[in-house]
């Protein structure tokens, strides 16, 4: 049996919702960021299967691009949750609700 | 072959997203996504994507994942810290997710189905995923978006900086 775009498209699907439920259920802010990183690379996935499939190279470079945003996006991520726990003492996502309006 | 070692870190892939959602400690859950990084890295190279899998084991599975450790053990969480319980929403989430992920499954393979039927396989093209390709791609046709990455890593800089900052005074 060969294994075909389908397949790598159907992991992709699953991971990412894996992921999306990581970041709606779970109440633990270091876990969230987590899931947000694993939604991102089911979506990487998701480009380099098609760029396999169609024989073009666009979809690696979109991934690089995708890496660099992550990496932005945890850096900034963890700055904010070392200083939410320096005032707060909990991760619990439950408790940002400052701006409640 | 290539069947064997696509089900194989598949499973392995999904096994470890599986335990990042269900973990209670922070550190268990970074592990279980070093593994599932590394094996989306084995899938890129079945998909003759070799130089994104090395920037995907030395990028996401080194530098991030040792970011994300570093500030868990920084943070030096007490037990209680780790103790509110999750409301009970996560069966209505997971109907509504399985929905969209069969969504998402036929919205692809429509997408599909409309470009690939004349594009040659990748396996036919020269150099396809080396690092040359993948540089000439970065360094050509997509050079401005790639520079305006480095604004964007700057802006990160500067931020995490000035967030670190305030919490000094």
């Amino acid at each position: 049996m060969n294994i075909g775009i389908e397949h790598y498209l159907v992991l992709s699907a699953i991971l990412f919702v894996v992921g999306a439920y990581g970041v709606i259920v779970r109440k633990n802010l270091i876990i969230v960021l987590m899931s947000l990183e694993l939604m991102l690379n089911a979506s990487n996935l998701a480009f380099v299967a098609f760029s396999n499939a169609l024989g073009d190279m666009t979809g690696h470079v979109f991934m690089i691009m995708s890496i660099t945003v992550a990496a932005a996006e945890v850096a900034v991520g963890l700055a904010l949750l070392v200083s939410i726990y320096s005032h707060r003492e909990s991760l619990d996502i439950d408790i940002l609700k400052l701006l409640k309006g | 072959m290539e069947t064997v070692v696509f089900y194989v870190f598949a499973a392995l892939a999904l096994a470890g997203g599986l335990m990042v959602i269900t973990f209670k400690n922070p550190v268990s859950s970074a592990l279980s996504l070093v593994l599932t990084l590394f094996s989306t890295a084995v899938l890129f190279v079945l998909l003759l994507a070799d130089f994104v899998a090395v920037i995907q084991i030395l990028v996401y599975a080194g530098a991030i994942m040792v970011l994300f450790l570093f500030t868990v053990m920084f943070l030096n969480l007490k037990p209680d810290a780790l103790k509110f319980e999750s409301k009970n929403l996560g069966f209505k989430v997971s109907i509504l997710l399985v929905i969209l992920a069969f969504e998402g499954y036929f919205a692809s393979l429509g997408f599909k189905k409309g470009l690939i039927m004349s594009s040659p396989g990748a396996s036919e093209i020269e150099g396809f995923g080396s690092v040359q390709g993948v540089g000439m791609s970065l360094f050509t046709d997509y050079l401005l978006p790639f520079e305006l990455t480095s604004i964007l890593i700057l802006v990160a800089i500067i931020g995490v900086v000035i967030i670190a900052k305030k919490r000094a005074n």
